[in-house]
């Protein structure tokens, strides 16, 4: 396996954008990202595209080649890889297994999502699709509810408190806040998010992330060959997907994102680290419960103490290992396809100490954690200045 | 389709943002029920909000749902 390095990144602003179609926000993040790389589209010898649901929001199916196409990038591999939000973490994954492989040497991978067109009740329908229709979804399941439900059980087991859930909420939109390419760039207070309305019980609107337009990409290459494109390459450390049951009642401890845990063992083993190396993370926050689990599955915490580690304050910005300075899922937004390459991009922006107002000192080492549905699909990356 | 029995309460939720199916059911709580049989099931409760714990019993099916109510 040859060692992968990430040798370009680009991104579109997150948001609502009632203007702006599908193609034409991967394809900026492309060109962005080629740019970046100062990487011709000719060079590009494969696409990996990561896209939950177009065909639901959009009704464009075919999407890979057809965004290629806009790049400029015709006559290669062009393939979407769908899994659920985790769908462009799915997609990195492929595509550095395979430049790591020596399949390919430069490769291009994008995350998008279009889900702004489409009424509230009807995108809480498509994204549902992530869950299991025959069982929980037609029960009346939504995602909030699957994470509410979480929440409850977890709050059950382990005390933990809508004051803990909402601090990952004000911690997320002061990040935000600092990011220009944020959805949301709004503080808010404790009270506030302790006061929102409801969503699904114990969430309200406060704990949940965003319904966004956006895209994101990265161009990667072997590391031997990096310094034709940047000079400061950021090293993929390690890197490992995971699966689990998609129902959440076929789960053993809903408390325990089981994939979650298996993907960053993979990762942790593979860069040689530990949880206890990792500087900072950009995780998965599509509700305030899914970050306490996530400090908690990647090993940062025991189980049951992510509550107490979301109040402390050391997830901030200036604590000791900060969590989501980009604003997470939470304030960045969330258009899902998006988010798995939009984290890696975060991350290396972080390590190039590119991060403007919101960058960090310690920032030699970061993790990006991407989750499909109620934890079916995880996957880990672990990126370190190369 | 066969009683699921009773049970008790794994965990809940009350839903106020409803996918496009369920807009006129709202507010609606739907919870998974650890079952005697010693699986899980994901259902509806009717009548009295039930809490994490509190035993259930199977009410009917609508529509393929198993809707429970908080045992007395």
């Amino acid at each position: 396996m040859r060692p992968v390095a990430v040798v370009g990144i680009g991104k579109t602003a997150f948001g609502a954008f009632p203007d702006r179609d599908l193609r034409s926000l991967a394809v900026e993040a492309g060109q962005k990202a080629l740019e970046d790389a100062h990487a011709k589209p000719e060079q590009i010898e494969a696409f990996y595209l990561g896209n939950f649901a177009g065909p639901s929001f959009v009704g464009q199916n075919h999407l890979a080649p057809y965004v290629a196409a806009g790049m400029g990038i015709i006559g290669i591999p062009a393939t979407r890889f769908e899994a659920a939000c985790a769908s462009s973490g799915a997609a990195f994954f492929n595509a550095v297994s395979a430049v790591a492989a020596g399949i390919y040497d430069v490769v291009l991978v994008t995350g998008v999502e279009k889900m702004t067109s489409q009424p509230t009740p009807k995108v809480t329908e498509i994204l549902a699709g992530a869950g299991d229709l025959c069982g929980e979804v037609r029960a009346g399941a939504t995602f909030p509810a699957l994470f509410a439900m979480i929440a409850r059980r977890h709050m059950y087991q382990y005390g933990t408190t809508r004051e803990q859930m909402a601090a990952v909420a004000v911690k997320n939109h002061a990040n935000g806040a600092k990011n220009p390419l944020a959805h949301m760039r709004k503080v808010i207070t404790m009270e506030q998010a302790l006061s929102g309305k409801p969503i699904s019980e114990p969430l309200t609107v406060y704990d949940c992330s965003l319904i966004s337009d956006g895209a994101a990409s990265v161009v990667i290459a072997p590391l031997e060959r990096a310094s034709e494109f940047t000079g400061k390459p950021v090293r993929v450390l390690g890197i490992s997907q995971a699966s689990d049951n998609v129902a959440l009642d076929e789960k053993d401890d809903i408390t325990t994102l089981r994939a979650v845990k298996t993907s960053a063992a993979k990762a942790y083993k593979m860069a040689g680290v530990s949880p206890a190396d990792i500087q900072f993370a950009e995780v998965h926050d599509c509700f305030t419960i899914a970050e306490i689990l996530a400090t908690e599955d990647l090993g940062f915490v025991e189980k049951g103490e992510g509550g107490p580690y979301a109040l402390s304050g050391k997830t901030c910005l200036q604590g000791e290992r900060p969590i989501n300075t980009s604003g997470g899922l939470k304030a960045k937004g969330h258009p899902v396809g998006a988010t798995g390459v939009g984290q890696i991009c975060d991350v290396v922006q972080q390590i190039r100490g590119a991060a403007g107002e919101r960058q960090i000192a310690r920032n030699q080492l970061g993790l990006a954690q991407n989750l499909g549905g109620s934890g079916a699909t995880s996957v880990v990356t672990i990126l370190g200045a190369a | 389709m066969t009683s699921p029995g009773s049970g008790t309460i794994y965990t809940e939720t009350v839903v106020y943002s409803p996918p496009e199916a369920y807009v006129n059911d709202v507010p609606y709580q739907l919870a998974i029920i650890q079952l005697e049989n010693g699986r899980r099931l994901t259902g509806r409760i009717d009548g009295e909000r039930a809490h994490v714990g509190d035993k259930v019993t199977f009410v009917d099916f609508r529509n393929s749902v198993a809707f429970f109510r908080k045992a007395a």
